[in-house]
């Protein structure tokens, strides 16, 4: 039996718009979805744009709310593509979430109902009841149970979160199961809706953040001289994932396979990769080594490419040490450059993209490259999309905190 | 339910650290000592809330670095260190060959927040300042850069990368008492089905925080004082407890290829997500052991009364033979944490082949007839998410 395992259905939601077909005109005609910040105020701040899901009337909800609106919107076209849409999903949910936390609306309420305005007397006048909103959009849990309960997924949801990785995590974390025997089906979800204040301020603290504030959707420069950091952003994908021959007996068509997955944390910094790249050529290599092939089977990569001066160096450098001599000829693009950077979502919407470039022929370009780095000598498809025969994708997604994951995701089974 | 391991797993590996100390001997003598177990309770710092509270760590043992003790906080410190004694015990630690394949599996709430400045932002905005224009600038003014890495949820896990060494896979898991079943149910079935050979599972939790308390009080769940049993809380019935809780988990074949010595088999981990209508958390367990000869249970239950009553229920059900111990009247409740710790208490009762004394005079909790040959590890979330676990002693003839 083949360790690969069968997507039957996708669902995007980014910045751009709402489903699939829209995300991939979109993406392919190299438009961005950045812009300035609406949902609440900017003032003062160092930036003021992001790629905010400002499309589905969300903005009034907490960070649970839309990534559960847009985790349900998602995984809705997932379901209605793989032929499994309107009755209960026959396996387990993974869900890639955000950190989750009290903000600062409910906690400006409470604290001008309270006798003092410190915690002490927050508390004295929180307890709303154990369904309140007040308490059950702020646990960590309720996105992954209200998910579970609109599609009737089988047992406890697993929701997991390894930071900007959390998408390619939650693919990885299924395959597993699959290829286990655990189930013949799982339902991912990756899902970001973090654009509130409080988040954006800590992002920008790091020194990640682009600053360029007065060109947005000029902002993201993958690989570009002239790049400045990543760009805050939400959206969501779902997949379908499941055995193949589970899915050949019940007649679904296979979009494509998930081939291998390879992951290696880094034991260096909380947000640098080693000098020598060590942990994400080791994260690349494994899901090459994991699907079975060799480097040369590799037709293109779905950068993690963030815009950040550090990112793009280092992944470079680990794109040369895998592939070698072909590196400089490999198409390597970055989704990002138009869509920011989906944070917990990007491991998911980029594998989803994958599929689309592998399904379409046609790879989405790094957008807003007009100087070229040249210690960064990569085919990033700079600026305009192109025809391409792509049978084998590798994905990668590295995080904060040492998180890294690649996947290989492929046309043909093996 | 997941289907059972095709390879043998143990447990080879636990650090425990909470109200009651650290380590084997500090539990099992705080755990026979009702005055010791009193002691642990603190009901002055949160008044009208009672905590657990970890006491001082020697954090230099496992983490020398003091720009690691300065980007990470107590929630973090806890579960370092207890990870630092499981990798220790199972002679892991240290070793690069050994921790470069340590696959982690970390079960999370969200780290730690400034909470004065959270009280001066609040301050000013009740005092009628402009509340968006003081809110940005005292943010960006007042969090500091590297606060926000002690606060992810996932740098707990990044930081048994950074700080001991584990560099296989890591997953942080998140979702209050269901993370810590799945961290630890993913875990014994990678193990058990090849998918990796060691595997360090990790859950920490600070209760001494306002905002944790917060948390949990927008839905009136925590026990206002006095103290009162485990086995018989209101619905607002959850005092919360400090604790971090590592287990190591290892194929036998590997564990014995290394000359590692088992603290306990991990038998089984059958998990439910019930909707918890009465009666529903009760009906869809399924019991873990085939027959009733003796076995001792170490209860997760978290002292919210309607879920803690009807597990108290499905527990007496179970006859005569089993003792019941609900730890949480001893440690407290740690969320995500709770069901790893209990697992490394009911690792220890099953190593010693013993138990121990009753933490409540509720009939439930009856004196445990030994010598022990299994242990049950029960997990059932105020909320969601329905844990068990079966852990049982390693025969010398099988190490």
């Amino acid at each position: 039996m083949t360790r690969s395992v069968a997507i039957t259905g996708i669902g995007i939601v980014t910045a751009l718009a709402r489903g699939v077909e829209e995300n991939w005109a979109a993406l392919t005609a190299g438009r961005s979805g950045i812009r300035r910040i609406a949902r609440f105020s900017t003032e003062g701040l160092k930036v003021t744009f992001g790629g905010a899901v400002d499309h589905m009337g969300l903005d009034q909800l907490p960070v649970t709310g839309r990534c559960l609106a847009m985790g349900r919107a998602v995984a809705e076209e997932a379901l209605t593509q793989a032929g499994l849409a309107g009755s209960a999903f026959d396996g387990p949910l993974v869900l890639g979430l955000p950190p989750i936390e009290l903000e600062w609306p409910q906690r400006r309420d409470l604290a001008r109902r309270a006798a003092q305005p410190d915690y002490a007397g927050i508390l004295a006048v929180a307890d709303a009841g154990p369904e309140s909103a007040a308490h059950l959009d702020f646990l960590f849990g309720t996105v992954g149970e209200r998910l579970a309960a609109a599609f009737g997924t089988a047992g406890p949801p697993i929701t997991l979160s390894t930071a900007c990785a959390t998408g390619a995590s939650a693919i990885q974390t299924a395959v597993e199961a699959i290829r286990r025997g655990d189930c013949d089906r799982v339902l991912v979800i990756g899902s970001e809706g973090s654009l509130q204040v409080e988040a954006l301020i800590r992002f920008g603290l790091l020194q990640a953040l682009s600053t360029h504030n007065e060109d947005p959707a000029g902002a993201v420069r993958p690989f570009a001289l002239d790049r400045d950091g990543f760009v805050m952003a939400e959206g969501a994908a779902a997949l379908v994932l499941e055995r193949p021959d589970a899915a050949a007996a019940r007649g679904a068509r296979t979009l494509a396979y998930v081939r291998g997955c390879g992951e290696a944390a880094d034991t260096f910094h909380r947000t640098r990769s080693n000098p020598d790249g060590s942990a994400i050529v080791r994260a690349m290599a494994d899901a090459i080594a994991d699907a079975g092939l060799a480097p040369d089977a590799i037709d293109y990569v779905n950068a993690h490419g963030t815009g950040t001066p550090e990112n793009d160096k280092m992944e470079c450098l680990a794109i040369q040490r895998v592939f070698g001599e072909r590196a400089a000829r490999l198409p390597v693009s970055s989704n990002k450059s138009m869509i920011g950077h989906t944070l917990s979502a990007a491991g998911a919407i980029e594998a989803a993209f994958s599929v689309l470039t592998m399904e379409r022929r046609l790879l989405p370009p790094t957008i807003n490259y007009h100087h070229p780095d040249p210690a960064i000598p990569l085919d990033v498809v700079p600026n305009v999309a192109r025809p391409a025969a792509v049978r084998t994708v590798l994905s990668n997604s590295f995080g904060f905190g040492g998180q890294n994951v690649s996947l290989v995701l492929g046309l043909d089974p093996a | 339910m997941s289907p059972g391991g095709e390879r043998e797993v143990w447990i080879t590996g636990v650090g425990l650290v909470t109200a009651l100390g650290e380590g084997r001997a500090a539990h099992r003598a705080a755990l026979a000592d009702p005055a010791a177990l009193a002691a642990a309770r603190d009901g002055e710092t949160f008044r009208p809330f009672l905590v657990h509270p970890v006491r001082a760590l020697a954090l230099d043992r496992f983490m020398p670095r003091r720009a690691d003790q300065r980007t990470t906080g107590p929630w973090m410190h806890y579960g370092i260190h207890a990870a630092g004694l499981a990798l220790e015990e199972a002679g892991v630690l240290g070793d690069a060959a050994l921790l470069t394949r340590t696959h982690v599996l970390a079960a999370a709430a969200g780290g730690e927040r400034d909470t004065a400045l959270d009280e001066e932002i609040l301050a000013g905005i009740v005092a009628g300042e402009d509340p968006d224009r003081r809110l940005n600038a005292r943010l960006t003014e007042g969090l500091r850069p590297t606060a926000f890495l002690a606060q992810l949820s996932n740098m707990f896990a990044g930081n048994l990368s950074i700080v001991l060494g584990a560099a296989g896979s890591s997953r942080t898991f998140m979702g209050e008492e269901a993370a810590g079943v799945e961290a630890l149910r993913v875990g014994w079935r990678r193990a058990a089905a090849g998918q990796g050979e060691l595997f360090l599972v990790a859950a920490s939790y600070n209760a001494s925080r306002p905002d944790m308390l917060l948390l949990h009080q927008t839905g009136g769940r925590l026990l206002q004082g006095p103290w009162r049993d485990l086995w018989s809380r209101p619905a607002g019935g959850i005092c919360l407890g400090s604790m971090g809780a590592a287990l190591v988990l290892e194929s036998a074949d590997h564990a014995r290829a290394r000359g590692a010595r088992p603290v306990a088999r991990l038998a089984s981990i059958t998990h439910g997500w019930s909707d918890r209508r009465p009666g529903a958390a009760a009906a869809a367990a399924r019991w873990p052991l085939a027959d009733d000869r003796p076995a001792f249970v170490v209860s997760g239950a978290s002292g919210a009364g309607p879920v803690t009553a009807e597990e108290k229920e499905y527990l007496a059900a179970r006859g005569p033979a089993i003792a019941v111990r609900g730890t949480a009247a001893a440690i407290g409740h740690g969320v995500e944490a709770s069901f790893p710790a209990n697992v490394a208490l009911a690792a220890w009762c099953a190593e010693g082949r013993a138990g121990f004394p009753p933490l409540s005079d509720d009939p439930i909790e009856a004196p445990a007839a030994g010598p022990l040959d299994r242990v049950v590890v029960t997990g059932w979330g105020p909320r969601r998410g329905e844990g068990m676990a079966v852990l049982e002693p390693v025969p010398e003839a099988a190490r």
